[in-house]
Order: structure tokens, then sequence, then C-alpha cells
């Protein structure tokens, strides 16, 4: 039997072999690559329905016993970001019907795209460090190339300095884990999560927990390292840049947030203060950044940075409802986020241009429209009853109930600035008239396509805040299981801890 | 002249690299890199083009076709009842093979398409400019 948590890595595999065949078929390329990411949500939605159910799901490959092969594993952490990443891959591959230039579609982006979920899946699944830095080297290489698709000379200076940053970020991770191999003997994060109870801190331990918080914090542009991300997000067409948004940023602080929780124990005083710090600076200069931009990819580029901090946040304070804030947040900014980045593309359709200041009078020309690029906006907000006010509550009842009342006050503080931003691009966007000076083209028709997914992701914003109290339990008892990973391990290497 | 024999030579060492790779050094990967190079000698010699049209299976489909085998090889696992990629061995004349081989197989086949397509994209560029 092929076990149900192979198939989010088996099915964008083949979706991606399917794709190669057929390289120069538009139509077929996209009607593959929509099917795929469909088969993929629901494979995704099973798991998680599964994983609630009866507990965490483990796979071996080829047979081989827990510490020593690769284990494949679905914990509730795992299954949630599946689902995300079955959604963003759906609505990317929905929308990038029209919403991409035809020259992409001839030069491979659905096939790459593939690769990206593949390689985003696999590192959401694996049980064994090694092999997460196999996933991390995969998505990225697809990543590059999407990256740089389109070879015009920004492109290439974004992607030179992507590429770079993430080379030594894989070299780090890399070191990081020939120490903790040397120190542990092992890679099995269940083994690990267990033998690390056992041992006592050392200066070797937090050594190797730096080096993977600096290569982690790199992929996640957290702050002293995030300087690549408005170099380069900017520059691919704005599909690829939601794409990115939703996924590979989450994907470091996936990764994070299972290492600290799960593997380094020891020396919580020390993660802690550099966590909050760290966290804190990235989302105030994150936010005061965006507030100087006036393109609007610009702007949502350094609110990833900014929003990135709140997850940090969430996770250094290490209380199980900090966690859980942070990965109800971490849902909420991968729908909220990729949906700006997609509302950004449409009225790049409809004006021609991402300048704040070339472009208005879109509330008035498109009432519709504007209302469903309203909500995302204010969504990540955090405007009440959407999902960002109840992320940033969760964030901020854990945080006094954890005393760190600084950290606390930051995070309100950045809140306002949030608004301050969405509100700017809201006014100059679509409140304020059409600057007559500037030369526009006015398309009047948005094509369904690019519709759709926008509506689908806007309703999802709404739902996870008006009914928010399911997903709050389901990532509460997601934290639960990472911050006392006993049923993990049991699961994993099926002894009792 | 030397790379038009060169390349079927090379094309054999490959394969007899390919097959030892199970118990000795070797494997899909050298053996891929072997071949590919017997590949890009005759294209030194006579142009991307031509080497391409004298390929039976064009690069781009030679990469799908060597990912297909390996994806199909962690299937003969499942088919019998045990877990995905669970090796399975059968012996034919006193050769053994087995889904191992088969995923090397794969990887052979892959690397050539891919390290092909990297060289074409080089050498294209090289003919432009020169």
């Amino acid at each position: 039997m092929i076990s149900l948590i192979l198939l989010p890595v088996l099915i964008p595999f083949a979706t991606f072999i399917l794709l190669l065949f057929f390289r120069r078929a538009v139509a077929i390329n996209q009607f593959f690559a929509i099917l795929g990411a469909l088969v993929q949500l629901v494979v995704s939605l099973l798991i998680l329905f599964r994983v609630s159910d009866q507990g965490i799901l483990v796979t071996q490959l080829g047979n081989w016993p827990a510490p020593y092969g690769i284990t494949v594993v679905a914990d509730l952490f795992s299954a949630i970001m599946l689902v995300m990443s079955g959604l963003i891959g759906l609505s990317i591959s929905i929308y990038s019907v029209s919403g991409l230039n035809k020259n992409y579609h001839k030069g491979s982006f659905y096939p790459l795209m593939s690769v990206l979920l593949m390689g985003v899946n696999g590192a959401f699944l694996t049980g064994d460090v090694f092999n997460l830095y196999v996933w991390f080297e995969v998505l990225i290489i697809a990543s590059f190339a999407l990256l740089t698709l389109g070879g015009s000379k920004a492109q290439m200076y974004g992607g030179l300095k992507y590429m770079t940053i993430n080379l030594i970020s894989s070299m780090i991770f890399l070191a990081a884990i020939g120490l903790l191999y040397g120190k542990t003997g092992t890679l099995n994060i269940a083994d690990l999560a267990l033998r690390m109870r056992e041992t006592e801190s050392s200066g070797m331990i937090a050594t190797t927990g730096m080096l993977f918080f600096i290569a982690f914090g790199i992929k996640a542009a957290l702050f002293p390292f995030f300087f690549w991300l408005p170099a380069s997000y900017h520059t691919p067409p704005v599909t690829i840049t939601a794409l990115f948004s939703g996924l590979m940023t989450k994907v470091g602080i996936y990764a994070m947030i299972r290492f600290f929780t799960m593997i380094f124990v020891q020396d919580q005083q020390l993660w802690q203060h550099l966590l909050l710090t760290i966290g804190g600076l990235t989302m105030v200069i994150g936010v005061l950044t965006a507030a100087s931009q006036y393109d609007i990819r610009r702007i949502l580029s350094f609110h990833i940075i900014s929003q990135i901090g709140y997850m940090v946040v969430g996770l250094g304070l290490f209380t199980v409802s900090g966690v859980a804030g942070a990965i109800y947040f971490l849902a909420h900014n991968i729908i909220t986020k990729t949906n700006t980045f997609l509302v950004a593309g449409i009225v790049n359709h409809i004006k021609g241009s991402f300048d704040l200041k070339a472009i208005g009078g879109l509330y008035r020309s498109h009432p519709f429209i504007a209302l469903f690029m309203f909500i995302p906006m204010a969504g990540l907000a955090g405007v009440p009853p959407l999902s960002g006010f109840f992320g940033k509550l969760l964030l901020i009842i854990a945080g006094f109930e954890a005393h760190q009342w600084l950290i606390t006050g930051v995070a309100v503080l950045v809140s306002l600035f949030t608004m301050f931003s969405m509100i700017k691009i809201w006014n100059e966007g679509f409140w304020k008239k059409q600057p007559v000076t500037a030369a526009v083209n006015n398309k009047e028709k948005v094509p369904y396509t690019m519709l759709l997914p926008v509506i689908v992701l806007a309703l999802l914003t709404i739902i996870l805040g008006v009914a928010a109290e399911p997903f709050i339990n389901l990532s509460t008892r997601a934290a639960d299981q990472l911050i006392n990973p006993a049923e993990y391990i049991q699961a994993v290497l099926r002894r009792s801890s | 002249m030397a790379a038009r024999y060169l390349k079927p030579m090379l094309l054999i060492l490959s394969l007899y690299v390919l097959y030892r790779g199970h118990n000795v050094p070797g494997g899909g990967f050298i053996g891929g890199l072997m071949a590919a190079s017997g590949y890009i000698l005759y294209m030194m010699a006579f142009g991307a083009k031509a080497t391409v049209e004298q390929m039976w299976i064009k690069p781009f489909a030679l990469m799908a076709l060597g990912l297909t085998v390996a994806l199909t090889s962690g299937f003969f696992g499942p088919l019998i009842g045990e877990l995905f990629m669970a090796g399975q061995w059968i012996s034919v004349l006193g050769v053994k093979l087995g889904t191992p081989t088969l995923f090397d197989v794969g990887v052979y086949l892959t690397v050539i398409a891919v390290i092909l397509v990297i060289m074409i994209a080089i050498f294209e560029n090289l003919e432009t400019w020169n």
C-alpha cells in the first residue's frame, strides 16, 4: 500500500513528469497543473482529517526502521501546512492561466511550480533533518528558476542576490546538521527530540542551535538577514511573487518552529531572549520600511518581513498558547498575504502599473472587485472580525500571559502601522481620483480565472475570522503536539518515551 | 573525428559503471555524467544542433522518461503489499536485477538529459557569439 502521506510529494512529482512530456502544449499544461493541484488539496484535507481523528501518521521509506531510514511523518502542524500549500498551489495555478504572460507558460512555469510544491510538501512531511535539507534544496532550485524565468535584467539582478544569500544559508544549514550529527549520532527528528531531552545543555548544542537559527532566519527573512527579500521579490511577475510570499519564507518559519519546540529544548532562556528580540526588530523594521514605499509590490514585500516577526514572537514565548498563535497566524498569513499579491496583480491588470502615484479611482470603476480587494488588505491589517484580528489577538493574549509586556506592546504598535500601509494602498489606489497626468492602459474586464482565487481566498479570510473557534482549537492541539512531543516520538519510534 | 568513435565507447563504459554501481563505486549519477560527456565531446566537434538531431529521444523527453522510470521503481514494493520504495530483487540468468537498479537507470537517464539541456543552452550561446 502507498501510504496516504506520501501522496502530497508524489502528486506534484507525477504532475511535473506529465507536464515535461507536454512542455509545448499550453492548454494541456494548464489543465494538468490545475488538476494536480486540486488532487493535492483534496489529499491534504484528507490527511488533516485523518491526523485530527486518529493521531500522527507515519511511514518509513523502503521499509528501513525509524532512526536509520527516512521517516515521513504528518502531525497536525504538518497537516495544516500541507493544506495551506495545497490551497496556494491551486489558487496560483488557476490565477496564472490568465494572470501570467504566455511566454511564461511556454517557459516551463507550471513544471517548475510543481517542483516547488513537491519541495515544500516534502519539507513539511519529512521526519529527518538531512531529508529536510534536501527538500529545501529542491524548492530553492525551483525558486531560482521561477524568479529568473523572464530573463529581464532586474530579475537577474534580484535572482543573483537571492541565490547567493540562499546558498550561504544552505551551507550554514549543512554545517549545523554536521554538528548535530556529531553530537547526537542521529538525524531523525523524533530520535533527536528524545535524546535532546536527556542531554545536558552545552556550548556545542547552543552553537548548533544558533547555526540552525541563522540558516532558517535567512530563509524566513528575519531581521538582520532579510535584505534579499525586498531586493528580489518585486522583480518577477506578481503571480510568482504571490506563490513565493505564500510558501517560501513560511517553510523557513515552519522549520524554525519545529526545531525550537521539539529539538532545542535546552537553554530556553537564551532562545527566548533571542527570538523575542529578533522577532520584535523584524516586525518594527519591516513595517517602517514598508510605510515609505510607493510601489504596491514593495509595500507588500516589506510586510512579509514584518508579519514573519509576529510568528517568531509567538514561537519565542515558548508556551502552548504562544505557539498556537504563531500557527494560526502562519495559516492566516499564507492565505491573506498571497491574496494581497493576487489583488496587486489585478490592479496591475486593470491599470498597467504598480505605482500608487500613477493609479487611482478603482473603487469608482470596479466597486465589486474593490470589495474583494478590501477584504485581504483589512485582514492583513487585523480588522475584526477577519482572520488577522484573531491571529494578532491570540499572540497578544499569549504575550500577556507570559508576562512579556514590552514585546506585546510593540506587536500592538506594529499592527497600527500595518493598518497605515493598507489604508495607504486603499486611499491611493482605490479612493483618490485617477491622476490625469499618468498615461495608463485602462482595461475594463478582469478575467474570471484571476477573480476566482481572489474571491475564494477572501472568503477563507472571513471564515477563518468569523468561525475562528475550531481553527484556534486545531492550532492549539498542533502546538500542544509540538511542545509535548511524546506522541510524536511514540508514533515514529514505536516505543514509549 | 575522434569524437565520433569516443562517444559510443564512453556510452558503453557508462553503462558498465551504471551496472557495477550497486556494490562498488559507480552508479547512475556517475554513469550519467560519463554518457553525457560522450555527447558533450560530440557537441564540441559538431555543434549542439547536430548532436540533438542524432539523438533518438530529445533531452526534455529523456528527462521525463528518466524521472518516470525512477518513480516507477518505487511502486514495486506497494504492488506486493510492502512499503513504498522497498527494494525487490529477481535473478535473471545469474544477473541480479532489482528496483534499486531500476531507480539508478532512471537517475542515469535524468542526469544525461539535465546535463545535455544545460550544455545545449551554453553551446547555443557560444555558437551565436562566434
